[in-house]
């Protein structure tokens, strides 16, 4: 029971200690303003667009009569450009665009055969969206104009213009559809995202709350009162509290922001392509799983590594091999994203330090065979213990270590530390 | 009862820092441990301390080994100070008190007591960083008895403050210590050690070569100092029979005898020479135990 106490205490100690702390309370301030910023992305990019901002482009003709024609390509896109017809010469054109009424001139003519073609002239040359929509427009009516004197029928026409129906579909029955697995990859995509930047983040965040222990020597009153390996765990769960605080309050943001924007939000690709709409509970669960186990993982070689160096600044230097671990897992997953079936895929998947993120991203794009799945995550559980037993013997010896160097040499120093002999 | 260093012997690869150290730490007194740097104390404290293991041999307190489950029985003050920088003197002693056992309100209570004792209250809410070193000294004390362990272990309790603090730390340890408290420290201040403690172990190298309690460490070594005052010249003295040191001092001389038989014949040659203002037979200092037992196998 007292013992019990002394762990939650240490890991309220923790918890509390960084929760107060300005950078936590600045981080997560300004995480927060990002999230709801971009569930809010279409109100703010209309406060600085406004209403009158449709850019006007001027069209000068040279003895062709299209302008109709031109006028009703872009209906679609009146929002972002309209075209007006100008009386006058081009000349004269450009000078108005100069004077800044117009955002450029389009200046049309006729070539051999009727073929319409155009010179956009314009300030912004770097601008891209106008010109395109202009060319684009332009394009349709050379094929309108140019069929036509082929005399070939305008529904021919459409018929020729329209897309290919195409279907991708899995000979496996369990396959998931690829609508499906459109959805699970943005979630994928995300926990991803999430696991990478929270392993950093925390990991980092426990190997320099070690190294701050024993720079400030307070660590041997610390380890006189309460066991290491129990101190090492209060802070690794302690973090882990902080870290579901801040996803949470972050998951709760998020979720307000796109309730009240849902309209907007409905109205575009977004949510689908992210695939919140219809997510498999199992997947769910499988994102949570592995996510925790994953911290647990990379959080005890955190706090290894924080254990054997003896100043702060050392922390982050004895960290960068773990961080190359993660991001070499993070750069396999993202390139299986689009290739789950790859065989590194699947090999990189059973490598503790890599199934998190890889088996995760099998499960949640293929359907992986259970008995896989169990293997990998057996495999994963059975290291974290291995690690959590080394490392607690690691970090009993490494806490009382002290010197200059901070080598990978002090993980047998600190081994030895704690043997009998 | 009482703590029981029994054969032990500490080995770090082919380096012994400990060697069959057998010592009997006596219950409610308090007890010297001194030796040069690098004689294998703080590797001991740790031993009991249960921080590292013992290569060989057993240590045990009242007739069990010491654990985590008896922390809360037991207060320690490391050698290299420290406390968590950035928190404030309460929150600090908040904390490490939870981990000792206590719960809140009482840490508080205590912690005012030792606070008004040591004359510092107007730290309670400042940062440890904010402290001078003294100062901080003196919590880190705090941080060790706060709890009002059975068991404190003192390493080096009085470097770096200056003798008012001294006093002050003192006198906070002999109340301990008649409260009950059986205390181990470790300390270079022979005038400490000579002032506070009952029984005392001198280590070197790892192996005790002085251990016992005060009265018969002092006796058993046999030397003892003559001091002479007198208006007459007295050199010839060091060349007598049995005179070990010598030593001038203002208006006379130290010296260090064989034994007490020296010190009549001393005192028979210099009557009918003249005016002697002192002469003194006393004890040998701890000091100079030390000097001759560690002192001797460095040469």
């Amino acid at each position: 029971m007292l013992l019990m106490n002394k762990f939650m205490i240490i890991v309220g100690h923790t918890y509390t200690n960084r929760l107060k702390s300005k950078a936590f309370m600045i981080t997560t301030l300004i995480t927060l303003l990002f999230v709801m910023a971009f569930a809010n992305l279409e109100t703010i990019i209309g406060l600085f667009s406004g209403e009158d901002e449709e850019e006007r482009v001027a069209v000068v003709e040279e003895g062709a009569n299209l302008f109709e024609h031109l006028q009703g390509q872009l209906e679609p896109y009146e929002s972002e450009v309209k075209v007006e017809k100008f009386e006058g010469t081009e000349q004269e054109a450009k000078d108005a665009v100069t004077d800044g009424d117009y955002v450029g001139v389009l200046s049309v003519s006729l070539a051999e055969d009727n073929i319409p073609q155009g010179t956009y002239y314009t300030e912004q040359i770097s601008e891209y969206k106008v010109s395109s929509l202009l060319e684009q427009a332009l394009q349709q009516l050379k094929v309108t104009v140019a069929s036509q004197s082929a005399q070939v029928e305008q529904a021919t026409i459409n018929e020729i213009m329209s897309p290919v129906a195409f279907e991708k579909v899995s000979l496996k029955e369990d396959a998931k559809t690829e609508e499906e697995l459109s959805q699970t990859r943005g979630l994928v995509y995300i926990m991803l995202f999430l696991l990478y930047f929270g392993v950093l983040m925390y990991g980092s965040m426990i190997s320099t709350e070690v190294a701050t222990e024993k720079s400030s020597r307070v660590m041997e009153i610390l380890i006189s009162s309460v066991s290491p390996v129990k101190q090492m765990f209060g802070k690794i769960f302690g973090i882990a509290l902080l870290g579901l605080t801040q996803f949470g309050l972050i998951v709760l943001v998020g979720y307000i922001a796109v309730q009240q924007n849902k309209e907007f939000l409905d109205s575009t690709s977004i949510s689908s392509y992210l695939g919140f709409s219809n997510i498999e509970i199992s997947t769910l669960i499988y994102a949570i799983v592995f996510f925790l186990l994953g911290y647990m993982l990379y959080a005890t070689i955190a706090a290894v590594l924080g254990s054997l160096v003896s100043r702060t600044e050392d922390a982050q230097q004895v960290m960068t091999p773990m961080i190359l671990l993660i991001v070499v897992a993070f750069f396999l997953a993202m390139t299986g994203l689009s290739n789950p079936e790859a065989t590194y895929v699947t090999v990189t998947s059973f490598i503790p330090l890599f199934t998190p993120m890889l088996m995760f991203l099998r499960v949640g794009m293929l359907e992986v065979p259970m008995w896989e799945v169990a293997i990998s995550l057996v495999i994963l559980v059975a290291t974290i213990v291995a690690l959590g037993i080394i490392g607690g013997r690691i970090y009993r010896g490494g806490v009382l270590l002290y010197g200059r160097s901070s080598s990978f040499k002090d993980i047998k120093k600190a081994l030895q530390l704690t043997k009998k002999e | 009862m009482a703590l029981k260093l029994h054969n032990i012997t500490k080995r770090f690869g082919s380096f012994t820092a400990v060697d069959e150290l057998n010592l009997e730490i006596p219950e409610k007194q308090i007890f010297g441990f001194l030796g040069a740097n690098g004689a294998g104390k703080t590797t001991t404290f740790r031993m009991i301390l249960g921080l590292i293991d013992a290569s060989e041999g057993d240590i045990t307190w009242n007739d069990a080994a010491i654990n985590y489950d008896k922390s809360h029985l037991i207060g320690y003050l490391p050698e290299e100070r420290g406390l968590y920088p950035k928190l404030t003197v309460k929150d600090q002693l908040v904390y490490l008190g939870r981990l000792r056992g206590m719960n809140k309100q009482a840490i508080l209570q205590e912690l005012d007591k030792w606070l008004e004792r040591f004359n510092v209250t107007e730290y309670r809410t400042k940062k440890i960083e904010e402290l001078s070193k003294g100062n901080q000294q003196k919590i880190q004390f705090i941080s060790a008895v706060i709890h009002k362990p059975q068991l404190l272990i003192l390493d080096e309790p009085f470097s770096g403050l200056d003798p008012l603090n001294v006093e002050l730390l003192k006198k906070a340890v002999i109340d301990m210590k008649n409260e009950g408290t059986s205390i181990v420290f470790s300390s270079h201040r022979m005038e400490h050690v000579e002032e506070l403690c009952e029984h005392l172990c001198i280590m070197h190298k790892g192996s005790p070569v002085v251990h016992g309690s005060l009265k018969e460490v002092k006796r058993s070594f046999g030397k003892k100092n003559v001091v002479v005052h007198a208006d007459f010249d007295v050199t010839y003295l060091k060349e007598l029979p049995g005179v070990v040191k010598y030593k001038v001092v203002t208006g006379g001389c130290e010296l260090q005898i064989e034994n007490e038989q020296v010190a009549a014949t001393i005192f028979d040659s210099l009557s009918g020479k003249g005016f002697v203002r002192t002469f003194d037979l006393e004890e040998p200092t701890l000091n100079d135990i030390f000097i001759e037992k560690v002192g001797a196998s460095y040469e």
